[in-house]
Parts: C-alpha cells; structure tokens; sequence
C-alpha cells in the first residue's frame, strides 16, 4: 500500500504569493524554449525528498522533467564496496557505519543480514561516536565511511585530530563534481542543465563547477532545499537553457560562497585523495572515489586486513537482483515507476536494491510520497485552506 | 543526510560547542567550520560538525524549512523530518 498524498494538505508553503509568481514564470520560460522535453538533473536525495515532499512537481511545467542523478551517496556506494565491509565484520572485525549503510545489499548481503548471523555492527549517527566507540577498548573498529564531500570533511576531522590506533577507517566516500561529467556524457540521459546540492557546494564553492560548465557548455545552479530556494533555482537554470548560456548562477548565497570552506577543504584533502572507480549503477568515475592518503596507511582497515572478498562469491546471489533498476534510475534514464518490483517486490522494509533503502535514494522517496508525484494535481498554495507556516 | 541541521552556540569549549536545536542541546565539533564562532552564533551541524557559520541575516531564511519540517514531525514516517532527527542525534551528548 502506498503512502499516497496523505498528508500533503498541511504541507505549505512559505509565502505562496511568490511561490505561484515563479511557477509562472517556469513554465513562461520553458514555453518559451520551444523544444519538449527539457530535462533537468539535479544531484542531491534532499533536493528530491523536498520535490516530492512538497508536491514540487504538480506545479511544474508539462515540459519541463526534473530527474534526480547520482545524488544519494548510500545508493551509489557500489556493491564491492559493500561487500569489502560485509566481508570484514564476517570475519569478526567490528564495524561502526551510518544506519542506512546497514540495509545496502552486497553481492549476497548486507550488514544486517551479516549481523543476524552474529557479526557485530553498530549504526552511529557521526564518525566522532565511532572513535568513541573504538576508545573504550582495544580491539579493532572500522568504520565503514560513506557519503559525499560534506560526509568526507566529517572523517577527514576525526583523523586529523589523532583517534586512537585501533579506529581505522574503509573508505567508500564519493566526490560530486567529476560523476557530473560522466552523466553529462552519457547520450541516454540529454541533460540540459544541472541543479546542484547546497550543502555539498558549501563545501566545495560553487567555483568547483567552472571547468565543468566550461567544459560541457552546461549551466548549473547551485540552490538550496526550501521549496521556494527550489523554484528559483529552476527558474535561473531554465533562463540559462533559454538564452543558451553556460554559466554557474548561485542560487543560496546564504549558504554557498564561490571559494566554499576552505578550511574544509584543507582538511579534506590532507587525508583523502581522489581516484577512480565505479559508482553503483552508473559506470568508473575518474576521480570520483576518495581514499585515504599514504600517510594514514595505518588507519586504512584496506591495508591492514586482507579482506575476503572472493568468500561471499560461494553463496547465490539474491533473487530479484537481476530485475532491479537502481543504475538507470540513477543515471536519469528511467523512473522508480518503470520498475516492475517498485511498490511490488521492493518496498522499504524488504528492498531489492539500494533506492528503496535509503531515505535519500528515489524509489524510496516516491513510494514514500505517493508513487509518482507528477500524477497528482495540486494547487500552488497547496489548496484553498490556505493556512500557511509563519516565518 | 546532506540537510544538515541549524542551531544557536550557546558555549564553547576549546573544539567543542554546546548547541541549542530546538530546546534540545548538543555537543558539535567545530574543527571544519569556515570562520570563527562565538556563543550566539548559529552554525549548520552535519554528522556532529559544523560546516558553517549562518551569516546573522540569514538566520530567519535558514530556519524556516526545519520549523515547517519539525511542526509536521508527528508524521514517523516523514524522511525529511527523519534526516533532521539524525542530524540532531549526530551531535554528541554532553560529558562526551
């Protein structure tokens, strides 16, 4: 049973006035574009939980599709990677991982099915509870690492600031800016713009996103998570399509500078360096996967334990998995609803594959917010009722 | 995930801040954020850090998407309020 729009009545709008004015003008923009569709990426499993949560795409043009990309780093760590940390707690290592990474199926399992047969695996909510975790004894504890650039500045602090020896970390972190380029490659996905992740720019600076719009004559927008910061963001990126200009427009100025933080970005990159290697579903990302540098070779749980990989090949792999469409979705190419399991086989307590477990990845966010919300009209101020949230 | 959370630094303690997230107060690393930062200050927390200092202007603006988040949170299975909650719970607890 789906969750359906209940509950959308009481979702409003901050100031419905404006929010109508930019819808106006979206679709006054894309009308204007002449061509059917123009297609949009956006990066980021929060821009998606807003779109949806808000019923965002009701209120968008006929012809303009908003499609989500790469953007829900528990779904794009790859299935190798989950299997290194499945096949390390199988041979009685202690993990310590963020909780949606427990559900992520490997090869045979995940996490949790490791767990149910003994394994011992903890969920912390930062990276700072599994050093504690490690400091109360002296055996070993890998915390299984994943997660974007604004996850990554995260672990790069811990190291730096001297866990004991016994934390030691598996790297599965991703870097945003380079998968960009390869989906921008990829001829299925006719992408004409991208929207970028606000909190991932607060990082990075939205100066990371020159070269790449230098590169692939692409705008992008850097917008922010409020479903008005949604809309403007759309509606800069639509004018850029319009007069075919390849710029970056910064969109959440509140949050994101061109040079970002850089004191972040030190850190990041003292600890971490960028090397290639493949996203789940989407193909080898040159520069996409971050990994520990030589100088904390000591803390990287790759070196210090030789993980048995190859040892899970001997059981079968799980049923349905051959059906699950997890890489196009996140490619852009298809929808949640061109699944056959989406909503059927695959629902978030019995996944098949990693968007229906995370709560940033697609299938998981539309079954949560009533299937495919394209299909469901509302209006702009979210009904006559009209109460809306104070500032 | 990558919401983060915003809250208000009530005091600071070498790299540690005490912070305010809706009445419940927390413990938020301050290795990684991009400017200085004083109690009063309002900061964005992600998995126990912060990442930035909310210019004083836009404190209101940032607000306002948690507030309408969180007068909804009776709604268990909302994700967005779901990620707020595990942003907060990423802090650390006192005595940490």
């Amino acid at each position: 049973m789906m969750a359906g729009n209940r509950g959308f009545d009481e979702l409003k709008f901050r100031d419905p006035v404006r929010a109508r004015a930019l819808s106006d003008t979206l679709g006054r923009l894309t009308t204007a574009i002449g061509r059917s569709p123009v297609s949009i990426m956006h990066v980021c499993g929060s821009h998606e939980q807003a779109i949806a949560r808000f019923g965002l795409r009701a209120t968008l043009p006929r012809d303009l599709n908003v499609i989500m990309g790469p953007g829900c780093p528990v779904c794009i760590t790859d299935v190798p990677e989950v299997d290194e940390g499945v096949a390390l707690a199988r041979q009685g290592v202690r993990i310590a991982t963020y909780g949606d990474m427990v559900k992520v199926p490997g090869t045979v399992m995940s996490l949790a099915d490791a767990q149910a047969e003994g394994a011992r695996v903890d969920v912390v909510y930062s990276v700072s509870q599994a050093v504690e975790i490690a400091r109360q004894s002296d055996e070993p504890l890998v915390f299984f690492a994943t997660g974007f650039e604004t996850t990554a500045v995260a672990t790069a602090a811990a190291i730096l600031g001297g866990p004991p020896d016994n934390f030691l970390v598996l790297s599965a972190h991703k870097y945003i800016p380079p998968v960009m380029e390869i989906v921008a490659e990829m001829p299925a996905t006719r992408v004409e713009g991208f929207l970028a992740a606000g909190h991932a720019a607060t990082i990075t600076g939205w100066g990371v996103f020159e070269p790449f719009v230098a590169r692939h004559k692409l705008p992008v927008v850097v917008a922010g998570f409020e479903p008005l910061d949604i809309l403007a963001g759309l509606v800069k990126l639509v004018e850029l399509i319009g007069e075919r200009r390849a710029a970056v427009e910064n969109m959440y100025p509140r949050c994101v500078t061109k040079e970002g933080n850089r004191r972040a970005q030190e850190q990041l990159w003292k600890v971490f360096r960028p090397i290639g290697g493949r996203w789940r579903g989407i193909a080898h990302v040159p520069n996409g996967n971050l990994r520990l540098r030589d100088e904390w070779a000591h803390l990287d749980a790759r070196r210090r334990f030789d993980i048995d990989v190859a040892g899970l090949w001997d059981y079968a792999p799980r049923p349905l998995v051959h059906e699950c469409i997890c890489g196009d979705i996140m490619a852009g190419i298809k929808s949640p609803t061109d699944c056959a399991l989406f909503g059927k086989e695959c629902v978030p307590h019995s996944p098949v594959g990693a968007c229906m477990v995370s709560s940033e990845g697609t299938c998981k966010i539309w079954h949560q917010y009533g299937g495919h919300p394209d299909l469901a009209p509302r209006s702009v101020t979210g009904g006559e009722s009209g109460a809306v949230c104070a500032r | 995930m990558c919401l983060g959370v915003p809250g208000k630094i009530i005091e600071i303690d070498g790299v540690i801040a005490t912070v305010d997230f809706w009445g419940v107060r927390k413990q938020v690393r301050l290795e990684v954020v991009d400017e200085p930062v004083q109690p009063g200050d309002y900061i964005l927390n992600h998995v126990g850090y912060a990442i930035r200092r909310i210019p004083p202007g836009e404190i209101q603006a940032t607000l306002a998407l948690y507030e309408e988040l969180l007068a909804h949170a009776e709604r268990e299975d909302d994700l967005m309020a779901a990620d707020v909650r595990g942003e907060i719970q990423g802090a650390g607890n006192d005595g940490r």
